[in-house]
């Protein structure tokens, strides 16, 4: 089998509190050239993955600040180092919330402006094209997603801001029937409608939305979440061809026990 | 607790005497008292004592409902496990099943909204999975007085609060809301309802059951701490009514940590899949005592319980506590010895206790042990066989209606409604935007029929990846994975029609939750019950009580939906002031082919409008009576059951050939609501999805609608026996006017004769056409508005802004 041909191999998280991620496998496992394995929060490494996804849910409980408890799991040491070999790395909801304690995205999540859970579809603009994970989506493509949170309200600093602009990291934003990012448009008080961002080597991605429950057609979802899952994929098949038989899993990935507990 | 001076005997510091003062102080009655002195063979120690109140209660024993609840019908084809274990289990097909229970959490929801409704979602959830069932979907019905207005604050709190509660939990366990149900009435002002639904999904061969079994094995309690949370809530707050003291009860309240439920409910499955455990029970209501007890006296085994060694939040908890605290997210196994360590090695990689703290024995006994001194030791069959059995002898209140009201009549001197004499009692509005147009947007944003999009919205109602249906539909639908199969869930109940008549009230409330399946094309199969009524030791209550439950088993038999499992909630009352008699039903139905499902939102120009069902608005109990003559009397009309199954069978054929194109029961607000819901969902963009008028691109599709004049006889044309045709020519009545039996579809032109050969005699009238962005409706020539969708969207999403 060449290196092509290979399936992209998605290794997610499991938090015992996460919630999202049997929704993230079967999502991936929708997609011919891919497979699914779960990642144990216990355990210190794993090897053979293309892509990480840190799914949904509530990490640790995340009675205290989403996120603070589970950025010091066993897990996320190894997540950081993949992140820093260029892995893909895609948080969803908790996940972005987790990659941002972590300090692996810039920038906060704090509690929804309406200061309750909202679940609801949004519409969404995908802002930029040029990252691993929206290289599928035509620029400007308006895909409508659910969100369902308490604290996906983005916040950073004028200066964080300014830098992520000038570096294209602002990925995805909320906007209104008419395409516009209009207070009424933005679920929870993010700033400047901010859904998605990317680290500036932009192989690490937060979002608030969940792209795993819009996968599949004859669900209440749709299937407008399918462009992060395909463009990830195409990112990791293009890359193993650029580096002729070199495959995905290269030898400075940390090696140690993969998990799959589930 | 050191301090008690009265009893203290063995162990220095227990509490080990009772008498008969401290059975009365626990809510037994003196009868009780002797019987259990009988049982015991002289006094009981406290802690038998304390166990004894708890599963004699009313909460834990159903001493007054259990005569009357052998009414319902419980056994069927489908039916893997009826009534009796900690939920009821209905075969699918394609090897899987569903376990499903609602149950009231109502009392500690009025002490502590947020906390009572999370623990009461946290309690049924684990009625579910002890089954072996992976939980898949929640609902929740719900209960409060009238919410608009400075003096209603408190009601308001308590809504937000128990939304809050039930979203906190079940969004952090990851089990979708899908569904449920919210009225606001004066009756439930004092005592608010909360009752929880559970469904889960189990193969059909690994469907356990809690019974102790295996001399020699071991009790293992798995999960949370046990803490003094909650101590006596059955007896305290499930079992009196409310009064002054309510502030003080607020330490019987538990507090839900749904984290540790989350790895309770993975550990527990992962226990059961691998046959790791003999059995499981979960602690819910009297927490270790009726888990126990349950567990020993259904396997015909005794349990020794050594207390001490139960894991402690608080050190130094008495053995009585121990055993009838209640502590959530706990559970209790038995497991054979060999497998001791691989159910410790699952626990502990989920970072939960399992605490070796019993044995299963020979004795037939529930003893409580002490640092290995038996501090108390019952009878286990005859502490669950011969709790008390009460049959309170009943009276049919005074103020049931045996007629329906007259709508022209005028007030009488004596008007309790405090009318002047001679005033007409239900003026009529006048045709035209202004009057019956303006009494329509009076009705959309009435907090019984407005959006509920602010609540549900605080509900994940996604994840799992099963949803199909989303709320704010007639029934939620979700797939079953792998399989060509739907599931379809839908709670109902008008407490008022209730009111007005128990026994139709009853028969009602299971039709209307089975024609909201029928809509989304699902076969009702089975329901799970939650009755709420007032205080049983009345007369008049007890009398609301046996005719609902007549009511609904009627109504089940005929739409052969057996009872699988439920709950009765009485005492909610406060102050004296009982609730509407509320038997909550919820309803399972399946489709064979999920992809074959409906909805109520208008999809296509031109679709041809039916109205299916009898001629019978009324009135009486309608919303609106209620909300535009501020009034509640008369007769509900009764639904003709056999109608019923003929209507459903036809919109559930219509909806799986593809026929229909929507189809939505009349309900609440009557036709011209039913028809203003069809039109404000189709703003929807994607069909499915949810609405929402910030965001959506505004695509609203009216209809116009015509109908015969109303005249006091019937209406009745050749093929349309159901246009509405009310009491004595009132046009507003046919309009707002509720009745059984009604539901609305549309198809395309083409398709309306294949669907005409489908109704088996039931009435139907072809009633308009969609069409346009207006909502049109005119009788027997007259116009009686005509009104913009988009104003009518407004109306019905406004409840949000006017409470804030």
């Amino acid at each position: 089998m060449s290196a092509a041909t290979e399936p992209v191999r998605f290794g997610l998280v499991v938090f015992p509190g996460s919630n999202c991620d049997t929704d993230a496998f079967q999502a991936v496992a929708t997609f011919p050239g891919a497979t699914a394995r779960y990642l144990w929060h216990k355990d210190t490494g794993f090897d053979d993955i293309d892509a990480v996804i840190l799914p949904g849910g509530f990490s640790y409980g995340d009675y205290l600040r989403c996120g603070a408890i589970a950025r010091f799991s066993p897990i996320m040491d190894a997540v950081r180092g993949f992140a820093g070999d260029g892995g893909l790395v895609l948080g969803i909801c908790n996940g972005f919330q987790i990659l941002a304690e972590a300090g692996l995205l810039p920038g906060a999540l704090i509690r929804n402006t309406c200061l309750t859970f909202v679940c609801r579809y949004v519409n969404l603009r995908v802002e930029t094209t040029a990252t691993p994970f929206t290289s599928a989506c035509t620029p400007g493509e308006r895909p409508r997603i659910v969100v369902k949170h308490n604290e996906g309200n983005y916040t950073a600093d004028p200066e964080t801001l300014a830098r992520m602009k000038a570096n294209d990291q602002i990925v995805l934003r909320y906007v209104d029937a008419a395409g516009e990012p209009t207070d009424a448009a933005n679920p929870n008080g993010a700033v400047e409608s901010i859904a998605g961002v990317c680290n500036e080597g932009r192989n690490v991605f937060g979002m608030m939305p969940h792209p795993e429950n819009s996968v599949e057609d004859g669900l209440a979802g749709g299937t407008d979440g399918r462009c992060i899952f395909r463009s990830m994929i195409d990112h990791v098949l293009a890359a193993r061809a650029a580096h002729g038989a070199g495959a995905g899993g290269d030898a400075s990935r940390p090696a140690a026990a993969a998990g799959g507990a589930r | 607790m050191s301090a008690d001076q009265s009893g203290r005997a063995g162990t220095p510091g227990i509490r080990l005497h009772a008498t008969l003062a401290d059975a009365v102080k626990l809510g037994l009655t003196e009868d009780e008292w002797h019987k259990l002195c009988e049982i015991q063979g002289g006094e009981p120690t406290y802690p038998e004592l304390a166990i004894y109140s708890l599963m004699w209660s009313e909460h834990c024993s159903y001493k007054h409902s259990r005569p009357i609840l052998g009414r319902f019908p419980t056994s069927g084809p489908r039916i893997l496990q009826g009534p009796g274990e900690n939920a009821g289990v209905i075969d699918i097909g394609e090897g899987w099943a569903v376990a499903m229970k609602v149950e009231s959490h109502n009392h500690p929801s009025a002490v502590e909204p947020f906390q009572g409704a999370a623990t009461g979602v946290g309690g049924i959830i684990r009625d579910i999975f002890t089954m072996g069932a992976r939980p898949i979907a929640s609902l929740d019905s719900l209960r409060f007085g009238e919410i608009e207005g400075e003096e209603n604050a408190r009601q308001r709190y308590l809504f937000e609060h128990v939304v809050g509660g039930i979203g906190f939990y079940g969004n952090c366990i990851g089990i979708p809301t899908i569904a449920g149900e919210v009225y606001f009435e004066d009756s439930y002002a004092g005592n608010c309802l909360v009752n929880a639904m559970c469904a889960g999904l189990v193969r059909t061969d690994k469907i356990v059951r809690a019974k102790a079994a295996g001399i020699g094995n071991l009790v293992v309690l798995i999960g949370a701490k046990t803490g003094r949370d909650g101590i006596g809530g059955a007896s305290v707050l499930a079992s009196q009514e409310f009064d002054e003291t309510l502030e003080e009860k607020r330490p019987s309240v538990q507090v839900g940590d749904p984290f540790t439920e989350k790895k309770l409910i993975e550990a527990c499955l992962e226990l059961l899949d691998g046959k790791l455990v003999v059995s499981m029970q979960d602690l819910g209501a009297a927490g270790l005592t009726s888990s126990s007890s349950e567990m020993a006296s259904k396997g015909f085994v005794g349990l020794d319980i050594h207390a001490d060694r139960v894991p402690l939040r608080e050190a130094d908890m008495e053995p009585w506590e121990i055993m009838i605290s209640e502590s959530q997210e706990r559970m209790l196994s038995i497991v054979e010895p060999a497998r001791l360590d691989d159910v410790i090695e699952v626990c502990t990689r989920w970072d939960l206790d399992a605490t070796v703290i019993g044995e299963v024995t020979d004795t037939k006994l529930l003893r409580i042990l002490w640092h290995g001194e038996q501090v108390g030791a019952i009878p286990a069959r005859r502490l669950a066989d011969e709790s008390p059995v009460i049959r309170t002898p009943s009276v049919k209140p005074a103020y049931l209606a045996d007629e329906p009201v007259d709508p022209e009549a005028v007030a009488a001197g004596d008007d309790t409604f405090g009318l002047p004499a001679g005033t007409p009692v239900y003026p009529a509005p006048a045709a035209g935007d202004e009057g019956l147009g303006a009494a329509l947007l009076e009705l959309l944003a009435a907090p019984n029929i407005a959006s509920k999009r602010w609540a549900y919205e605080q509900y994940d109602y996604i994840v799992q990846a099963n949803t199909v249906q989303i709320p704010g539909s007639d029934a939620a639908v979700l797939r079953v994975k792998d399989t060509p199969l739907g599931i379809a869930f839908a709670t109902d109940c008008n407490g008022r029609h209730c009111y007005l008549d128990p026994l139709r009230g009853a028969r009602a409330a299971v039709a209307e939750a089975a024609r909201n399946l029928s809509c989304v094309g699902a076969l009702p199969l089975a329901v799970t019950d939650c009755l709420n009524f007032g205080n049983p030791e009345k007369g008049e209550m007890y009398w609301t009580f046996e005719q609902a439950v007549e009511g609904m088993a009627q109504a089940c038999e005929a739409l052969e939906t057996p009872v699988v499992s439920g709950n009765v909630s009485f005492y909610n009352e406060s102050f004296g002031n009982a609730i509407y008699p509320t038997p909550v039903v919820g309803m399972l139905g399946l489709l064979d082919d999920v992809s074959l499902t409906a909805d109520h939102r208008f999809k296509d120009e031109g679709d041809v409008i039916l109205l299916l069902g009898p001629d019978t608005a009324a009135l009486d109990g309608s919303e609106y009576q209620k909300v535009h003559f501020g009034r509640v009397e008369g007769r509900i009309p009764d639904v003709d059951l056999d109608l019923e199954k003929r209507l459903q069978a036809a919109v559930r054929d219509g909806v799986r050939r593809g026929l229909l194109t929507s189809a939505h029961d009349c309900a609440e607000g009557g036709l011209a609501v039913a028809l203003a819901e069809c039109a404000i969902g189709s703003g929807a963009t994607g069909g499915l999805r949810t609405d929402d008028p910030d965001t959506a691109v505004p695509r609203f599709l009216g209809a116009e609608v015509e109908l015969p004049a109303a005249s006091s006889g019937s209406a009745a044309t050749e093929g349309d026996a159901a246009a509405p045709s009310a009491a004595a020519g009132r046009t507003d009545i046919a309009l707002f006017g509720e009745g059984p039996s009604r539901v609305i579809v549309t198809l395309a032109e083409t398709d309306l004769d294949a669907f005409l050969t489908l109704l088996d005699g039931v009435p139907w009238a072809n009633i308009g056409r969609v069409t346009g962005e207006r909502l049109a409706v005119t009788i027997g020539g007259i116009e009686a508005f005509r009104l913009p969708v988009r104003r009518l969207c407004e109306a019905y999403e406004s409840l949000p802004q006017r409470l804030h």
